[in-house]
């Protein structure tokens, strides 16, 4: 089976992170750059699935140069090889033109499975598995908690705020997957040093046959127009016992709702 | 605190820096509640096999990774700086791994490495007797082959990983008195008459089982020999100067802990409006320490060369396990009192520290033997 994984570098959730004020692009340059989260669980979900059933595991990536750090870092993990799409004309892309690169690279790969998280930490905006679906022609299993694969069926247990759905589809198809789905494993020290070894294909927009002015900042469909840093935390609401404390903070937990 | 390291290769970077992320992931969060309850973390010892970072020092073919003993010490060294007790059971069980992986056939080499450096099987090292610890040349513990199989009795003591290991290499006497009459036998822990005894109540380490052993007629096969006869007491030596700097390391690293949280505790606390590092009597009292733990790492790393490039080590070694852990009884001690009654208390770990640094100096030979090997070398 050939599985094809979707790796972005993020900023670190848990450092500061800014958009940029020219732009209004993320800051990567100021900020500490990391593979994002939930991608580890798509990893190790690909690395599982091949490892039971033979195949193949290549990693996706669009970024600048820089995110070949991130890159050699998943392939520690155990990935067999990665494709690197970078150029500057990228820079700013939007969702839309982000899947547009995305599906022009995956058009030069065989897979039987596409897998991703299904979200990025710094986007957040969870349409790329329904995108990249729609402009490949394949189905898309959105918030996986658990994945099946038989055959080509791969059945899902789609991950809801009341429960989980049960989908199914033929491959090749786009599975994208929540941080329940498993427990991505560290990298070994072997891996890190047979990562450094395992080859990355760089493609350039013109090696993916994209116009460069229908991506990046140039051909995005949204705009940032004015951004503000969220304010600072207040002090929150004291409440001082004078001899009624108690009923006061069950006052307050009441009109909020907590009790 | 980051501590700058010149490290031999890029490799030797990644492996320090996989081995932070790990100390801080797995180890850090379970240290004082698995120290509290008693709990010997098997699992996390698993993770580090599994990562490759059992049996560092071992060749690649059966699993190790060929690193010099200058990078092995640094990751026991930042591992003891998170967990005391996993460190000391990584070098326990690296001790373990080495009269097979040094002295073996290739057969139990290849039958046995490749599962204890990746972590399913962790091994234990059964040297010391009840009656005599430092004078090991004088054990007691006896092995008669008959037929095909040893039958060894006696009693070992102060097992670390007693009644949890996989294997034990066996110090026991097959020949006459003294250190030729020593042979090493590596036995499964389900050797018939192999008992592990009730663990012992430690003041530190408490995740890390210690007990005796009891052989009650334990039948070893006698091709889990290691080496031929009577060469036991040289690889029990070998192993032990090797052993004394996965101490001194692990001493380094406790030492580095309870600096660093002194530190920070002096930096946050106030007293009279003023931070308490600020106070000349602790501002250099913190640095007397920090000092002694870079004094110390110093040692242990310039010993390790020394062994890396062929050189006898052997009383660097002692010199570095005696400074190493004396100076890491006197750091944590001194962390607590940094602290005040706050350092006495479960609630900071530096009283926990300061009792595991206790035990640095008494084990892989205590600090009086250390002194001992020293001052014989002057005298000689």
């Amino acid at each position: 089976m050939k599985i094809v994984v979707l790796v972005k570098q993020v900023p670190d959730s848990g450092s500061e992170r800014s958009l940029r004020a020219d732009d209004g692009t993320v800051d990567r340059a100021s900020a500490s750059n990391v593979i994002n989260e939930m991608d580890e669980y798509a990893i190790e979900e690909a690395l599982k699935i091949a490892e039971a059933q033979g195949g193949e595991v290549t990693l996706l990536t669009m970024g600048p140069d820089a995110a070949t750090e991130s890159i050699r870092k998943a392939l520690s993990m155990g990935p067999d090889g990665a494709v690197h799409v970078t150029d500057d004309a990228l820079h700013g892309s939007c969702a839309l033109g982000t899947s547009k690169v995305l599906a022009a690279a995956l058009r030069t790969l065989e897979f039987d499975l596409v897998l991703c998280g299904a979200e990025s930490t710094d986007g957040r905006t969870q349409t790329m598995p329904h995108m990249l679906a729609e402009r490949l022609g394949v189905p898309a299993l959105t918030g996986a908690r658990k994945l099946t694969v038989e055959g080509s069926t791969l059945t899902v247990e789609r991950q809801t705020d009341e429960g989980y759905e049960v989908v199914q589809a033929t491959g090749p198809a786009i599975v994208s997957v929540w941080d329940t789905i498993n427990e991505p494993r560290y990298p070994s020290f072997k891996g890190i040093m047979a990562a450094k070894k395992k080859p990355i294909a760089t493609k350039s927009l013109a090696d993916l046959g994209v116009e460069a002015g229908e991506v990046g900042l140039a051909g995005a469909t949204s705009k940032v127009l004015s951004s503000a840093k969220r304010p600072a935390r207040s002090g929150g609401q004291k409440v001082e016992d004078s001899g009624n404390g108690g009923a006061d903070l069950v006052a307050y937990l009441s009109a909020e709702k907590f009790v | 605190m980051t501590v700058e390291r010149i490290l031999p290769t890029e490799e030797a970077a990644a492996l320090l820096e996989l081995t932070t992320e790990l100390a801080d992931a797995e180890l850090a969060p379970r240290a004082a509640a698995f120290e509290e309850r008693g709990e010997f973390p098997r699992e996390v010892l698993r993770t580090l096999g599994r990562a490759g970072l059992l049996g560092l020092p071992y060749e690649e073919k059966y699993g190790g990774a060929a690193q010099p003993y200058e990078v092995y010490l640094q990751v026991l060294e930042i591992l003891a700086s998170r967990w005391l007790t996993v460190a000391e059971a990584v070098s326990v069980h690296t001790l373990a791994c080495y009269p097979v992986a040094m002295y073996g056939s290739e057969e139990l080499k290849a039958r046995f490495l490749p599962d204890a450096v990746g972590g399913e099987l962790l091994g234990a090292y059964c040297l010391s007797e009840p009656a005599g610890g430092s004078d090991a040349a004088n054990l007691t513990t006896k092995a008669v082959l008959d037929g095909d199989e040893y039958v060894v009795n006696g009693t070992k003591a102060w097992i670390t990983h007693a009644g949890e290991a996989d294997f034990y290499n066996v110090f026991c006497r097959t020949g006459g008195p003294g250190p030729k009459g020593i042979s090493c036998l590596f036995a499964d822990a389900s050797t018939p008459g192999l008992n592990p005894q009730k663990r012992e109540r430690t003041m530190g380490l408490t995740g890390s089982p210690v007990a005796q052993v009891a052989l009650d007629d334990a039948r070893v096969p006698a091709d889990r020999l290691v080496g031929g006869e009577g060469i036991g007491f040289t690889i029990a030596m070998s192993a032990l100067d090797a052993g004394r700097l996965g101490i001194a390391a692990c001493a380094v690293g406790l030492a580095q802990a309870a600096l660093d949280y002194a530190v920070e505790y002096a930096k946050g606390r106030e007293q009279f409006n003023t931070r308490i590092i600020d106070f000349q009597g602790l501002g250099f009292m913190l640095a007397d320490m920090a000092t002694q733990v870079s004094a110390a790492r110093a040692m242990v790393l310039a010993t390790a060369r020394l062994r890396d490039n062929g050189r006898p080590f052997s009383v660097e070694a002692a010199k570095a396990k005696l400074f190493a852990t004396d100076m890491a009884m006197k750091v944590t001690t001194d962390a607590v009192q940094v602290l005040g009654g706050y350092g006495y208390v479960h609630d900071h770990p530096v009283e926990r520290y300061m009792r595991e640094a206790k035990l640095l100096q008494i084990v892989e030979g205590t600090n009086q033997i250390q002194r001992l090997v020293i001052s014989r070398s002057l005298a000689k």
